[in-house]
């Protein structure tokens, strides 16, 4: 047929530092018909940018393309020289990185930016360039398609800059695209509109493209066949369908169990456990200024103690914030934060050494997290020392004790942290808190830096700790599922609101508050045609006038689908309760809600559990 | 209330035992760390600033002679088997001389960057820590000294004090310590805002413990590397001033002095001031070497 792409046995090696080659891509061979989207998925180091970039001739600095072919159309793209792979580049492969924000230059327009490589290759003239970019900034739904390209790439969002990247690997109309991970450092909501303008013009166009990625969910909409790698080896090889459907490959089908954490039973145990009056964290009316900028407003949340809390919300919705004030990191400007019915200072000078040792903070990330200059056991030593005057044996024994509490072999005492990989520093990291037997560990994002299957089990880890020990955690992540699965009570920020609070059984079904919906509904599915058929972001808006310059206006007012002129945009929402327990901030009733969320949810909750 | 007390389950024998022999993958992993790889420019610089370092230490007893002894009827006198490095204008042996002043020359300098590169260290630490007014105060103090040329401040000093050893390396130290400071902060700042200082910091730490242990060794290397060219600076400053007749004074004398002694024998093209002015470059140089390998090293390591 069509064949544009023909990898065979395909071998790539890094070197170390001893000098010595190691394989990090052992022979892989697939092909790809003209228009067909295929996916390479795997978890990080399986090779799978590794095998994508060699698609282009190129290998990463340290790395070396030693054997196989690669032909894209009729040339081994393997034997060219630099100067023809400067032709091939950009002209007739076109890449599409990670992070768009650093893949574009600060100080150029995002229109010359986009006009670049068509003019290098002289495929066409300045004119003809920017009118096609236009057209591609309209088909990729980019607002002001005839304006966007006079911005500079800090003037637009990080979803926009990425739909922006796509429109400068298309401009010269290349026989082959790779996205490599396009979506993964956006937010759900965000990236459901990525991911519909990608799958538009790929279609639309007739694309052929390779997409990389390690979450199946997003590559279910995008791809027509799945390649799953694993250790630089190719494990399956398959439609889109068969995967989903009847994996192969053992490790397939692990990969399709970790992606969505089962909601457990187990959350209802805890309740009976502890009483209502119980109340271990205490935070009332908060609110925390940078500057004249107000990133959390009026936020109340209360811990029980031994109860899981989930803080959910896009990027700057102020969720880390909340639990930087609580950790004495964010001094706050106005409310109260009590520990057990005693106030704990704003700011960490005012603390006392037992509040600190009460609260613990673990980070997102732990590679920043460690002192890389540390061992392990220092690491762990050190709260241990500090808190509870441990010394010599005593504190090996208890730091051995911690480390097979959180899983890992006593022998990596020793190590530093550079040593470690991913999942083995978020242990660690864990572990820390864990060493100052604290009342509340406040987990920031523990698990969106690792791999699907290293995440779910850290998940799991956290989940038996709490059954073992009865500490309890806010749990701070911008995916409802992983809260969904681990937390009883969930809160939903949105801008520095706390915009829907309510126990875990509230999230399950609809009415929530228009936000959550939304969240809730970006969340890819594992089945293909999820993204044409969710609710999410489609449609227009119903138009208002221009918002009263009233204060504490709705902060989801200007992308809510359920807005109502004269009301949202005229007087500060109520704080309500609605069917399910929730407590929203909204002018909706609970009745309204479901009435408006029904039809879609009812849909969507067979498909999550089918 | 002690919920986190779980026995462990197997039978966990004493931490260090068992951190050992648990496994083979250590081995690789630790020799690779430990590994020290110099490039030819820094294994020459290694060789000449040992040399340099034994010579400070032990150069006066290798001395042939008495290095105030008139020992020699010439002046200027050329190389020969007696005066290795020829004679100086009092007929002097300049080998021996130059054996007596690398102490001066390199010991001084020594203490005087490593006076001036501690403080310096120190008030970046004590500034990037607390930040605020403190950091203000301590960085445009450090700003306004920063802005009086080095060499007129000596003259300044020694002007005022007269010249001693003691003065010498106060003075050196106290020029150097600014530029060691702006430095070391523009690091400490960079490694406060990582977590693992936000972490020691919500546990309660008091400021000591953060700046000496979480902060100071992710520091070390561009410190390290900055004490090398301060070095440098050093004694290239306490030469000037020898050669201006301001630093070491007679008898004793370091190798700045010995230039400017034998600034005569220039005309005859005497060994007796090539041979200081030699030491004082193969120093400079053998210094930098080293200090560049190192440097070359980390941006490797950062790489990756």
């Amino acid at each position: 047929m069509n064949e544009i792409v023909r990898v065979s046995g395909l071998r790539v090696a890094a070197r170390n530092e001893e000098g010595i080659d190691v394989p990090i891509v052992h022979g892989a061979d697939f092909s790809l018909n003209k228009g067909e989207v295929l996916a390479l998925i795997g978890e990080s180091g399986s090779g799978k940018s590794t095998i994508a970039l060699s698609l282009m001739g190129y290998a990463r600095s340290g790395c070396r393309i030693v054997g196989g072919s690669v032909r894209v159309g009729d040339v081994d793209v393997l034997k060219l020289s630099n100067a023809q792979l400067a032709k091939l580049r950009g002209r007739t492969v076109a890449y599409i990185a990670q992070s768009a924000a650093a893949a574009f230059n600060p100080s150029k327009s995002i229109m010359d930016q986009v006009i670049e490589s068509a003019l290098i290759h002289g495929v066409l003239s300045r004119k003809q360039a920017q009118a096609k970019a236009v057209e591609l900034f309209r088909e990729l739904a980019l607002p002001e398609p005839e304006r966007i390209g006079a911005r500079y790439p800090h003037q637009v969002s990080g979803g926009q800059l990425q739909r922006l990247m796509a429109a400068m690997a298309l401009i010269t109309d290349p026989a082959l695209v790779i996205l490599d991970e396009p979506t993964t450092a956006l937010d759900v909501t965000t990236q459901i509109e990525v991911l519909r303008a990608f799958k538009k013009v790929v279609r639309e166009r007739g694309t052929t493209a390779i997409y990389v990625s390690h979450d199946l969910a997003v590559v279910a909409q995008m791809a027509d066949r799945i390649v799953v790698l694993r250790d630089g080896q190719i494990q399956e090889n398959n439609p889109t369908e068969q995967i989903l459907a009847a994996p192969e490959h053992p490790y397939t089908r692990s990969l399709l169990a970790a992606i969505r954490p089962a909601a457990r039973q187990g959350a209802g145990d805890q309740e009976a456990a502890s009483t209502e009056e119980d109340v271990l964290l205490d935070i009332h009316g908060l609110e925390i200024c940078y500057g004249t900028k107000k990133v959390l407003q009026d936020v109340d949340l209360k811990i029980r103690r031994g109860a899981a809390v989930g803080v959910i919300g896009e990027s700057g919705s102020g969720k880390t914030t909340l639990a930087q004030a609580i950790a004495g990191l964010a001094p706050t400007t106005a409310g109260h934060i009590l520990l057990d019915g005693q106030p704990l200072s704003r700011t960490l000078a005012g603390r006392t050494r037992e509040q600190f040792r009460r609260v613990q903070f673990v980070f997102q990330n732990a590679d920043t997290a460690l002192n890389p200059k540390h061992s392990i056991e220092q690491i762990l030593g050190r709260p241990l020392r500090f808190y509870h005057g441990m010394k010599g044996a005593q504190q090996q024994r208890r730091v051995a004790e911690l480390l097979e509490l959180v899983q890992l072999p006593a022998s990596i005492a020793q190590r530093r942290p550079g040593e470690l990989s991913g999942g083995q520093k978020q242990r660690v990291n864990l572990a820390r808190a864990l060493a100052a037997e604290p009342d509340l560990i406040l987990c920031d994002e523990v698990t969106s830096a690792l791999d699907t299957v290293v995440g779910a089990a850290i998940l799991e880890l956290l989940r038996d700790l709490r059954r073992e020990l009865g500490v309890s955690y806010l749990f701070i992540s911008h995916d409802i599922s992983t809260v969904r699965a681990l937390c009883d009570d969930i809160v939903v920020m949105y801008s520095g609101y706390k915009v829907e609070a309510g126990d875990q059984q509230a999230f399950v079904q609809a009415p929530f508050h228009p936000y959550t919906n939304l969240l809730t509904n970006s969340v890819p599915e594992l089945r293909q045609g999820w993204l044409e058929h969710c609710g999410a972001a489609k449609g227009g808006l119903p138009p208002i006038g221009e918002p009263a310059s009233v204060a504490n206006l709705c902060p989801f007012l200007d992308r809510c689908p359920v807005r109502i002129d004269g009301l949202c945009n005229r007087s500060a929402p109520p704080r309500g309760n609605i069917a399910g327990g929730s407590e929203i901030l909204c002018h909706h009733s609970g009745a309204d809600l479901l009435k408006a969320q029904e039809s879609v949810n009812s849909m969507k909750l067979v498909g999550t559990y089918a | 209330m002690k919920p986190n007390s779980i026995s462990p389950k197997a039978s966990i024998g004493s931490g260090k035992d068992n951190a050992l022999k648990q496994d083979g993958l250590n081995e690789p992993l630790r020799t690779r760390r430990r590994r020290l790889s110099l490039s030819v420019g820094g294994v020459i610089g290694l060789l000449i600033v040992t040399f340099w370092a034994l010579m400070a230490v032990a150069g006066p007893l290798f001395a042939p002679h008495d290095a105030n002894a008139m020992i020699s009827d010439g002046y200027f006198g050329p190389l020969s088997l007696e005066f290795p490095l020829g004679t100086d204008y009092l007929g002097r042996d300049i080998l021996s001389r130059l054996l007596h002043g690398a102490p001066f020359t390199i010991g001084v300098a020594l203490a005087a960057t490593a006076l001036a590169c501690t403080a310096g260290v120190v008030l970046a630490l004590v500034a990037a820590a607390s930040g605020g007014w403190v950091d203000a105060l301590i960085s445009r103090t450090q700003d306004a000294l920063i802005a009086i040329p080095n060499k007129i401040f000596a003259l300044l000093m020694v002007a005022s004090f007269g010249s001693s050893v003691p003065l010498l390396l106060l003075m050196a130290a106290f020029a150097y310590m600014p530029g060691s400071f702006r430095i070391a902060r523009a690091v400490a700042v960079n490694v406060m805002t990582m977590d693992f200082v936000q972490v020691a910091r919500t546990r309660g730490e008091a400021m000591p413990y953060i700046i000496f242990v979480e902060v100071l060794p992710n520091m070390l290397r561009p410190v390290m590397t900055d004490f090398g060219l301060r070095f440098v600076y050093v004694v290239l400053l306490l030469s000037a001033m020898s050669f201006l007749g301001l630093g070491v004074q007679p008898p004793d004398a370091d190798w700045g002095s010995l230039v400017r002694e034998n600034i005569e024998g220039l005309w005859a093209g005497a060994p007796a001031v090539l041979a200081p002015a030699v030491a004082i470059a193969t120093l400079t140089m053998g210094v930098n070497l080293l200090i560049d390998s190192f440097g070359g090293r980390s941006k490797r390591e950062m790489e990756k």
